[in-house]
């Protein structure tokens, strides 16, 4: 059905596709914005379409190899040189692939709100090119096998981003906040390259299969695996270094933030690769493990005390983004504190990393269409601030279906998605430590009162006689926001299949380090 | 001998840079500060590389002598390629700013808190 000429090389085409069309579109925007909206559009829908089926291939054939410059992955070594794998490689296992499949979804229906969403505004051809620039960084840094790749990926994220943060400028407060995220992004950056340095300085090689293998644990290793773990809890927004994150999400358009929400997760994928495929079982999994939990705990706390305050509902929900992050790193930080123990990880470690794994993908959904409707409210009020929205509820009837699906997934009510990996994450972590599933448990019941609060401002109550020219978002928007509010019931009403199907191979292939150095190194 | 001193010096250049990125006021030296670091990072990979008495690693008609490793050298341009990307993002946002604000001093950039 599908070429075998794509599926072979769908890991190149999907850095090609979004990068050629990138660089592509300001020149197609000349002709007229009809055809760039088609353009962009189209080019995100292939590169979805090719991230989908390379995931389904992975899920269904094991981890694919992809060696750039070879004409077969089994030319991952070389015969002369000495046993290194010196080209580029791709490596997509299972848990890359959960990644990939987040991507596509959340880039494609955010490409489709965009649309609408943006068309009244200047400087669409930047917006577009960063928008698949960001697709790319995002890509890459899920699938390659390259530690020095990852970091150039992590930077063409990086200045994307930081350039649609600044997007509106907004009287300067939107550069401000970018700023902010690039200074801290840029030295995170750098210290992950010198974390490079000091691995590629000890065992000869980039790749991060090679590197797994020869991996000492020396007390430079320690200092690399520091230097790696805070900047990338930077980046993805953990507590002590979280204050970048509600200035960045609430500064950026709505439909950026979105993506913001992709690009934290990537980052905490790194984060997880780093920690499980290139240290695994070497380093000492308890204290690592427990400093996950720790930043897991610190960051829903924190998160979700400092929302309940807020007047503007963008820096609200991206409080609450730092607090739904804290349920990821508490379910993989159990699962990572119980590394190497076999019995204990057949008992409940292999289950909270499940639901840290599955939270990751349900986040993204359910964060994505929050923000996104915060977008559409936006659009028609002209105002985030909550003192000046009610009544909503009489106008904008879908935007308002969207938000409390939102809403009750992130607060955690069955039937939702929210609700299937936040009760793994409690029946796994009561297991471990009874103490931390209550926290997890009371921050969840604070989100909830959080959100009715919110949703009681924003839609209920009188129609207001200001917003009475009020209309619903236009339909693109809807559609995008349709398609995350699918998925995020569908999984929320099957959540036994997804885990089956899509979470368990993830958390498998991460805890199997063996098999990711063994797909390259041949026979660990 | 002194081999170790280039590795003496990019702990400096690494030290020196942090100190200006968290005490300095004004964004364009806090910028420098940022290019410092990016500097004694490059240095830092470059010294990994390096083979006392190595020539260019260039295969052809080499004369039979100690290389120098091109892997490191190919990271370093890398590396000096995104600090570019990196600098000149930073400087059209100080530009921005000191439209929009009129000032590039760190402490009167902080409307976001208000």
């Amino acid at each position: 059905m599908i070429p075998a000429f794509i599926v072979e090389n769908s890991p190149a085409l999907m850095i090609i596709v979004p990068l050629v069309a990138a660089f592509l579109s300001p020149f197609i925007g000349r002709i007229s914005s009809t055809v760039r909206s088609i353009w962009v559009g189209g080019a995100m829908a292939v590169t979805s379409a090719i991230a989908l089926i390379l995931a389904l291939d992975v899920y269904s054939a094991g981890t694919r190899l992809y060696v750039f410059g070879a004409s077969a992955a089994s030319a991952a070594i070389p015969p002369d040189s000495g046993g290194i794998p010196i080209r580029i490689i791709f490596e997509i296992d299972p848990m890359s692939a959960l990644m990939l499949v987040i991507t596509a979804i959340s880039g494609f229906s955010i490409i489709v709100y965009s649309l609408s969403s943006e068309r009244s505004h200047t400087g669409l051809e930047s917006y577009y090119t960063l928008y698949l620039l960001m697709i790319t960084g995002i890509l890459g840094m899920v699938s390659t096998g390259d530690i020095f790749n990852f970091f150039v990926f992590l930077e063409i994220l990086s200045l994307a981003s930081a350039g649609l943060i600044a997007y509106r400028i907004d009287g300067g407060v939107a550069v401000e906040a970018a700023l902010k995220y690039f200074v801290l992004s840029t030295i995170g950056a750098l210290a992950i390259l010198v974390a490079i340095g000091i691995y590629y300085g000890q065992y000869n090689a980039l790749n991060m299969a090679m590197i797994a293998a020869r991996m000492q644990f020396s007390v430079l290793d320690q200092v690399a695996l520091v230097l790696i773990i805070a900047a990338l809890a930077m980046k993805c927004g953990a507590v002590p270094m979280h204050f970048w994150t509600p200035d960045a999400y609430s500064m950026a358009p709505s439909s950026i933030t979105a993506l913001l929400v992709v690009a934290s997760q990537a980052s905490l994928y790194g984060l997880f690769r780093t920690v499980f495929t290139l240290y695994n079982v070497t380093l000492n999994a308890a204290t690592v493990g427990w400093l996950l939990i720790i930043l897991g705990v610190l960051s829903m706390v924190v998160g979700v005390t400092m929302a309940i305050p807020q007047k503007n509902v963008k820096r609200l929900m991206a409080y609450h983004a730092v607090s739904q992050t804290g349920y990821m790193l508490l379910g993989v930080g159990v699962g990572l504190a119980v590394l190497g123990n076999q019995s204990l990880l057949d008992a409940f470690g292999y289950m909270a990393m499940e639901g840290g794994i599955f939270h990751i993908i349900n986040h993204a959904m359910y964060k994505g269409l929050l923000f996104l409707t915060a977008g559409a409210i936006f659009l028609r009020l002209g105002t985030y601030n909550l003192n000046r929205m009610g009544g909503l509820g009489h106008s904008m009837k879908w935007t308002m279906l969207f938000f409390v699906i939102g809403a009750l997934a992130i607060a955690g009510i069955p039937p939702f998605n929210g609700f299937a990996s936040k009760l793994m994450i409690y029946e796994s972590v009561f297991v471990f430590n009874p103490l931390l599933a209550v926290i997890a448990m009371v921050v969840s019941i604070l989100t909830l009162a959080s959100f009715v609060k919110v949703f009681h401002s924003i839609f209920m109550g009188p129609a207001l006689p200001e917003y009475a020219e009020v209309k619903e978002a236009p339909m693109p928007m809807l559609a995008g926001m349709g398609i995350l509010a699918v998925v995020v019931i569908l999984f929320g009403l099957f959540p036994g299949i997804v885990v089956e199907s899509l979470i368990a191979p993830a958390a498998h292939a991460l805890v199997d380090q063996g098999a990711y150095i063994g797909a390259v190194l041949g026979g660990a | 001998m002194f081999w170790n001193l280039p590795l003496i010096a990019v702990v400096a250049l690494i030290l020196i840079a942090l100190a200006i990125i968290v005490f300095k006021k004004n964004l364009i030296k806090v910028f420098l500060g940022i290019v410092i670091l990016e500097s004694a990072v490059n240095l830092f990979l470059i010294t990994l590389g390096y083979r006392e008495g190595g020539i260019a690693p260039i295969y052809t008609n080499a004369p039979q002598a100690t290389m120098v490793l091109p892997t490191p050298q190919a990271l370093t341009l890398t590396s000096i390629v995104i600090g570019v990307a990196t600098s000149a993002l930073l400087l059209s946002f100080a530009i921005v700013i000191w439209k929009k604000y009129g000032s590039i001093d760190i402490d009167r950039i902080r409307r976001l808190r208000e």
